[in-house]
């Protein structure tokens, strides 16, 4: 298998070889390649190996939130209103002698499924109009395209206020406001990664072998989007939190009584100047975790998926 | 091998143009040009000179701006681009791509690659009986059982062309148009895989339009040739033919810048001719010609043959 044997001048046709051409040897590359890479980052990344541990403590927490709290988290005590931390509340108690560790534990649930709702309900409905944009152009893309333009046009937060403010407070509005200053962004990346994807041959190859659009999208295209969207997601999920416990401070949440950390912390800022610095400590400091824990988690993630971007 | 039976493929003053500002890019301009069933008909012109506009447009995955395409005597050029994916004859029009890395989805297994035309086009929907014909497809290319369950970067060079060629083979297609698929290869891989699709060529009996700018694997692969200048076809004639005998001066000049070649080099100089609004009485090789005349500038030259096979498109031809 010489170069010698396409620069004959022997005219055509060639002669049909009698046995099968030599099969090139297999690649020793085993399947467990991707175990190896992820060792590697966890290796080079521990912090990473941290903020998964920490994800699974607060999806633990989440789920078994209401059995952990040693107090009813709606329970007052007029005996024992604005203790400091001790062995018996360990977070203290607030003005109404709840105990904030209970609110805390209790609250996990809410704030993480406020944040997982809605950055599910973005990243959705931005890859699928991303993907639409990116692949039909034309009108598709500038229709899309001006759209998010106009949602980026707004102060996000604001915007955020504004919707909760229209329509109420509510939890699914909070996620429906959360989730809408979110898509520009899925939508963006969506497009931008479909576009470059487009023009690729084995799209031409899908064609030819009859796959419809509706196909090529979901089958072909989406698949190959769906690492850079995902590590989108997971740095999403803090910024949703903190979006959320934002809205609910400034009274335009979840209501109370319910145990919102942003609520919390937004009933207690007023007793830090009269020396009860509990009351908003603990729940800051859980949302600054859960935060931190997804973007660790969504830098590591990237790290997996996409070496080149490594920070 | 030309029998005086329907050709397989006809192509008649087929053109596609696409407007640009300040007029229309002629791609393909009106090109005719028939392949018989069993032939194998090499394509070549340099980059730009509209092959693969011609491939989009055989292969009806663009529309053309006028002319016909005849498959089987049957007008497939005026069947929307869009409805063409459900007609019949897109399992029989089928292509081998330039890069098998471009062209294998980076997420889809060989397998499953293989598998997509054979439920698509052929319509096989039973498990058992798409594995087993993705299975009898790895095996007529020679691509070993082992790799089909891989991700294309999980494979070599040579076994990702297989892939692509055992997918363009799954729809049983009768003619199979090959866009230089050795030119993305290394050159040990090169004539394996050549020696692969001639070898399947005569045991399926597929019609080639093998498109190719290495004049060395047409020859060795093609019993016929066109030469592509700048959207128009400027010769035609038998592989042995054209190779030894070339009429055409820009045939010529490209045979002699083949390595290898036996006759002195023929430098081509300045630059091609725009194919924006082209000037319908000028020699669409003009200016770059080493023999240009001023008869040239005058009127364009048609194809015309000089024997019963060979036809040129040069008012003042190489006659050997």
């Amino acid at each position: 298998m010489s170069t010698a044997t396409v620069s004959t001048s022997a005219p055509a046709p060639l002669a049909a070889p009698s046995a099968a051409p030599s099969p090139p040897p297999a690649p020793a590359e085993a399947p467990d390649s991707r175990w190896r890479t992820l060792r590697h980052v966890a290796s080079e990344n521990p912090l990473s190996l941290v903020a998964a541990f920490m994800l699974a403590v607060f999806v633990f927490v989440a789920v078994f939130g209401p059995t952990l709290a040693p107090y009813d988290p709606f329970a007052s005590d007029g005996d024992a209103t604005l203790q400091a931390p001790s062995a018996a509340h360990w977070f203290g108690t607030d003005n109404l002698g709840r105990d904030i560790f209970s609110r805390v534990v209790v609250g996990v649930r809410l704030d993480l499924l406020i944040a997982l709702g809605s950055v599910v309900l973005a990243a959705t409905t931005g890859t699928i109009l991303g993907l639409c944009a990116g692949f039909f152009g034309g009108r598709t893309e500038k229709i899309t395209g001006h759209a998010m333009d106009m949602l980026m046009a707004f102060p996000l937060f604001v915007l955020a206020m504004a919707i909760v403010a229209a329509l109420g407070n509510s939890v699914a509005n909070i996620v429906y406001a959360s989730a809408i200053i979110n898509l520009p962004f899925y939508v963006r990346l969506a497009r931008s990664e479909t576009a470059v994807l487009r023009g690729a041959g084995f799209v031409e190859a899908a064609r030819l072998v009859g796959a419809s659009s509706p196909r090529i999208l979901f089958r072909h295209l989406l698949p190959n989007i769906l690492p850079p969207l995902s590590v989108q997601a997971s740095l999403n999920m803090g910024w949703a939190m903190l979006n959320a416990a934002g809205l609910s401070f400034i009274g335009l949440g979840v209501r109370p009584p319910a145990p919102e950390w942003g609520l919390m912390v937004s009933e207690g800022a007023s007793y830090v100047v009269s020396g009860e610095w509990w009351i908003p400590l603990f729940p800051g400091l859980a949302l600054m975790l859960a935060i931190l824990t997804f973007n660790l988690l969504g830098d590591g993630l990237r790290d997996l998926i996409d070496p080149k971007r490594r920070s | 091998m030309t029998t005086p039976a329907r050709p397989l493929l006809q192509l008649e003053n087929l053109s596609k143009r696409y407007p640009v500002p300040g007029g229309s890019l002629h791609a393909v301009d009106d090109v005719s040009f028939a392949i018989m069933r069993g032939e194998s008909v090499g394509l070549v012109g340099e980059s730009g000179c509209g092959k693969s506009t011609l491939t989009t447009l055989i292969t009806r995955l663009a529309d053309p701006t006028s002319g016909h395409i005849l498959f089987h005597g049957a007008h497939i050029g005026d069947i929307p681009a869009a409805d063409f994916a459900r007609r019949p004859e897109r399992a029989l029009i089928q292509k081998v791509f330039q890069d098998p890395t471009d062209s294998l989805n980076p997420r889809i297994t060989a397998a499953d690659s293989i598998a997509e035309p054979v439920r698509l086009l052929r319509r096989i929907t039973d498990r058992a009986r798409v594995r087993a014909r993705v299975a009898e497809l790895a095996d007529l290319v020679a691509l070993p059982p082992l790799c089909l369950d891989r991700f294309p970067h999980q494979l070599s060079g040579g076994q990702r062309a297989r892939v692509g060629i055992a997918r363009a083979l799954a729809s049983e297609p009768s003619l199979l148009i090959l866009d230089e698929p050795t030119a993305a290869l290394d050159v040990s891989v090169q004539a394996v895989v050549l020696k692969l699709l001639a070898d399947l060529r005569d045991r399926l009996g597929v019609t080639y339009l093998f498109v190719s700018h290495d004049l060395h694997v047409v020859k060795l692969l093609c019993t016929r040739v066109l030469v592509m200048y700048l959207g128009k076809i400027v010769e035609s004639g038998p592989a042995e033919q054209l190779f030894a005998y070339p009429k055409h001066p820009y045939t010529r000049a490209l045979l002699s810048a083949a390595p290898g070649a036996h006759v002195a080099r023929i430098p081509l100089a300045g630059e091609a001719r725009s194919p924006v609004n082209p000037d319908p009485y000028t020699c669409r090789f003009h200016g770059r010609c080493p023999q240009g005349r001023p008869e040239c500038e005058q009127s364009a030259p048609a194809l015309t043959p000089t024997t019963p096979a060979h036809s040129v498109s040069c008012h003042f031809p190489v006659l050997a």
